[in-house]
């Protein structure tokens, strides 16, 4: 900008950005973000002082991330939410990202995310589909919370409650989990199909999807590609 | 504390004192860029294409192609059609059959090598995945195709380009190919050399003990 | 053959919100150039005014996710030079951060120089070019993109020297870069940086006290912050709405730390300030690059134990963002131990960021529906992905 559009006094020191004081004294008052298993831990044992009878647990993350999460049973995901979006020693107020993930085989599912406590429940028989969200705290500067929620199945029951009267960034991607897993996100105001057409049928990012062999010819000589291209082209 | 807001505007009456006084100075800005576009060299930033020619930079790469050495793209190819380049490629556009002879024995040397360019997206992951220094990006790029569909398809004949060629393209990188390649070819040469003689002074080792039996008869 | 999507769509979309006979059902887009793309809105007009605005997505939608969950993670490199196209050296430090997460990687210094140099440059690049196409957006086709697009070309130079693709730049590597810098080139940079401000200053002249500028951004499209952070928008819309967010400072990934560099705030968040937030955000990219280049280390440009074939990250999952010239950019990786990923989710800032273009555009005129979504800054390849 040029000096005749910004005054000195407008012009304000680097630091002036560094976090603002963090007033709660209790276990939340210095959440390391190298660390963020203490996060989850942390808002965990808030969250059951919160609600009692919420099925949240803890779930630990394998890998060197260490971004351990919270899965949240359906039900109180809108509560749990609003919690920790409003409660201003939380202030969960940014969600991030929402990911849709397929689990035909259960067992994978509690690898990456591992029961942490006696409350985690066992793995389901038949497999699911997870969503998981990203939040982060824009005034407290910290992040992310990761919270998981499953479905029933991955047939009839994939409902669960949409979060977008609480966080409205969740509504395009609820969306897309929507159209691209099959999720049904009950309570969404607009609930459609958002990259793929309306008429289309199946859930293309899940793990049993099989493609249309009708794309267009490909002189790559593939044995795959040739053997598709011809066996939906029928040759006279 | 709030943050002060770094962008100041003018109230409203000031921005309008003399209307279209803003207009005017854009359009000094335009009369400035033009007028320069005479006779500052970094105002004339176009090229007269296909009369003249931006000149491209060594790094530059656009599709693969297969060094050989020495003259014959046949003899000297580098490839030893190991499918590494095949299995990393993200669009899958490389197809590769291995030669082999009568008895089914491999002849490490690629039958078929396609490349389709239509659907390569000049990644250079081939290039650095090859561990034969046989894969490289090239630096052509006026290749237009009447045929879509076979125009595209490069193969072998196609691809094969000599090392003199990736010489002349990259001199950096190909000396340094060069280079090592011959580091290892001697290495090889000394390793069968020694290997030889090693034959040889086992067979010598061998030969003298009937002769040294022999002798003192 | 897919059925075409325009068609399909039209009538789930356009089904009249209020049985008025008087209003007006404009499909703004796909093939329009003020919708940067093929990007659709469906605009329901009341006279001039808007009453309703939906936006239609998936016209450039290939399911680069599906695709990257079927191949090895080094193959994803190159698509995500193709998510935001104006930006490729971002999005490929975005998705390297992110593997190196959840793999455990570190990263030499050198690299992370390299890695704030390019991610500097390619700020410069897109807003530069965002300030062209909004001017062109605006009615102000020609002069504006051309001075743009000639200071962006002299960056992409570089980057062609540099990577070997003026755009498609598959640069970033797991652990580092794909190669070290040519001789010379810093000091090219160090030329280039030079002589920006001055392009600045000229462009800023050429359109910031600009009437008409001035009457079609002015209090257009603004909303309440906790609005705009509720709804997930991030990148230089918030920042212009006054809240100091942005990642380099709130969650320092790199080595951004050591810069000196501050955060510039608009006050309402106004099509006028996000045009000139990204001015300003240019001159703090400049800073950090003077910083970067005086400081590049010697060193190692690439973790010596990284691996490019067969490279198989620890069971676990990551979600990593940058602050990309848009907003966050962020990937959450999912991996089972392959060496293909479990689960590949991206987080496009411009797809996110267009949640409230309904509520931005609602009660003004269709002309200032074309400003806001040029002020929104979105790139189709991304949006679609």
């Amino acid at each position: 900008m040029t000096a005749e559009h910004l005054t000195p006094e407008d012009r304000q020191s680097p630091d002036s950005l560094s976090p603002p004081d963090r007033e709660s004294p209790d276990s939340l008052a210095s959440p390391d973000r190298e660390s963020p298993d203490s996060l989850a831990a942390a808002v965990l044992a808030r969250l059951r002082t919160a609600f009692p009878r919420a099925g949240v647990s803890l779930r630990t993350n394998p890998g060197p991330a260490v971004q351990h999460s919270l899965l949240v049973s359906p039900a109180d995901l809108c509560d749990v939410c609003r919690f920790l979006r409003d409660t201003p020693d939380l202030a969960f107020d940014f969600l991030s990202n929402v990911s849709g993930v397929d689990w035909p085989d259960p067992s994978k599912a509690d690898a990456v995310a591992a029961p942490a406590d006696e409350q985690g429940t066992p793995a389901a028989a038949a497999g699911f589909l997870e969503v998981i969200y990203h939040l982060y705290s824009t005034r407290r500067r910290i992040g992310p919370l990761v919270l998981r929620v499953r479905t029933a199945d991955r047939l009839s029951g994939v409902q669960i409650p949409s979060v977008v009267a609480v966080f409205r960034s969740a509504e395009f991607q609820e969306r897309e989990i929507f159209d691209l897993y099959g999720v049904e996100f009950t309570g969404h105001p607009d609930l459609r199909r958002i990259l793929m057409w309306d008429e289309f049928q199946d859930h293309p990012m899940r793990k049993d999807y099989v493609a249309p062999d009708d794309y267009e010819y490909e002189p790559t000589p593939h044995a795959a590609v040739l053997e598709k291209a011809q066996r939906h082209y029928v040759q006279p | 504390m709030e943050p002060s807001a770094d962008i100041k505007r003018l109230p409203a009456p000031a921005r309008w004192s003399i209307p279209g006084i803003g207009l005017l100075k854009g359009m000094v800005v335009t009369a400035q860029n033009m007028i320069q576009s005479y006779y500052r060299k970094e105002r004339m930033t176009t090229v007269q294409y296909p009369e003249e020619r931006a000149p491209i930079s060594p790094n530059f790469r656009n599709f693969p192609f297969l060094c050989y050495d020495g003259e014959d793209p046949k003899a000297g190819l580098r490839c030893t059609a190991c499918t590494i380049c095949e299995t990393e490629c993200p669009p899958q556009c490389i197809y590769i059959v291995l030669e082999r002879d009568a008895n089914g024995k491999s002849l490490k040397r690629p039958k078929v090598f396609d490349i389709d360019v239509s659907v390569c997206m000049n990644c250079g992951i081939c290039a650095e995945v090859c561990p034969f220094d046989s894969i490289y990006m090239d630096g052509e790029y006026e290749l237009s195709k009447q045929d879509r569909f076979n125009g595209l398809l490069f193969h072998l004949d196609r691809l094969a380009k000599s090392a003199d060629y990736h010489m002349k393209l990259r001199p950096k990188e190909a000396g340094e190919v060069a280079a090592r390649r011959k580091v290892e070819v001697d290495k090889k040469r000394a390793v069968q050399a020694a290997k030889d003689a090693k034959a040889q002074t086992d067979k010598d080792m061998a030969k003298p003990e009937p002769t040294t039996k022999g002798e003192p008869a | 053959m897919i059925s075409d999507p325009a068609t399909s769509l039209t009538s789930a979309v356009l089904a009249p919100a209020v049985d008025d006979d008087q209003l007006l059902h404009v499909s703004l887009g796909p093939q329009h150039p003020s919708t940067h793309g093929v990007f659709r809105m469906n605009v329901v007009l009341d006279g001039e005014t808007v009453v309703r605005l939906k936006p239609v997505f998936g016209y450039l939608h290939r399911n680069h996710e599906k695709i990257a969950e079927g191949t090895s993670y080094l193959a994803s490199m190159p698509y995500t030079d193709r998510l935001d196209y104006i930006c490729p050296l971002s999005n490929n430090w975005a998705y390297a951060r992110a593997v190196e997460k959840l793999a455990g990687i570190e990263v030499p210094e050198r690299a992370e120089f390299i890695r704030v140099i390019l991610a500097e440059l390619t700020r410069l690049i897109n807003h530069t070019a965002f300030a062209g196409f909004i001017l062109g957006d605006m009615g102000a086709w020609g002069s504006a993109l051309m001075y743009a697009f000639r200071e962006r070309e002299k960056i992409l130079d570089l980057f062609e020297e540099l990577t070997g693709a003026r755009m498609m730049a598959n640069f970033m590597r797991f652990g580092g870069c794909r190669n070290d810098l040519p001789d010379g080139w810093s000091a090219k940079v160090s030329k280039l940086v030079d002589e920006y401000g001055p392009f600045l200053d000229e462009m800023e002249k050429f359109l910031v006290g600009n009437e008409i500028l001035l009457s079609r951004t002015l209090n257009v499209g603004s909303l309440p912050k906790e609005v705009l952070i509720n709804g997930g928008i991030t990148g230089p819309m918030l920042r212009a709405a006054g809240v100091p967010y942005d990642i380099r400072k709130v969650d320092p990934y790199g080595i951004y730390e050591r810069f000196d560099f501050r955060i510039p705030l608009g006050a309402t968040g106004d099509c006028y300030d996000r045009i000139m937030i990204r001015f300003l955000e240019m001159r703090e990219s400049l800073k950090i690059l003077h910083q970067a280049l005086d400081q590049l280390p010697d060193g190692s440009f690439i973790h010596p134990k990284a691996k490019i074939r067969n490279f198989k990250p620890p069971l676990g999952e990551a979600y990593a963002r940058i602050e990309g010239p848009k907003g966050e950019l962020g990937f959450h990786l999912i991996s089972d131990g392959s060496t293909r990923p479990y689960r590949y989710r991206i987080r496009p800032p411009s797809f996110i960021n267009l949640t409230l273009i309904e509520d931005m555009c609602l009660g003004l005129d269709l002309a200032d529906v074309v400003v806001i979504l040029g002020s929104i800054d979105i790139v189709l390849g991304e949006v679609d992905r």
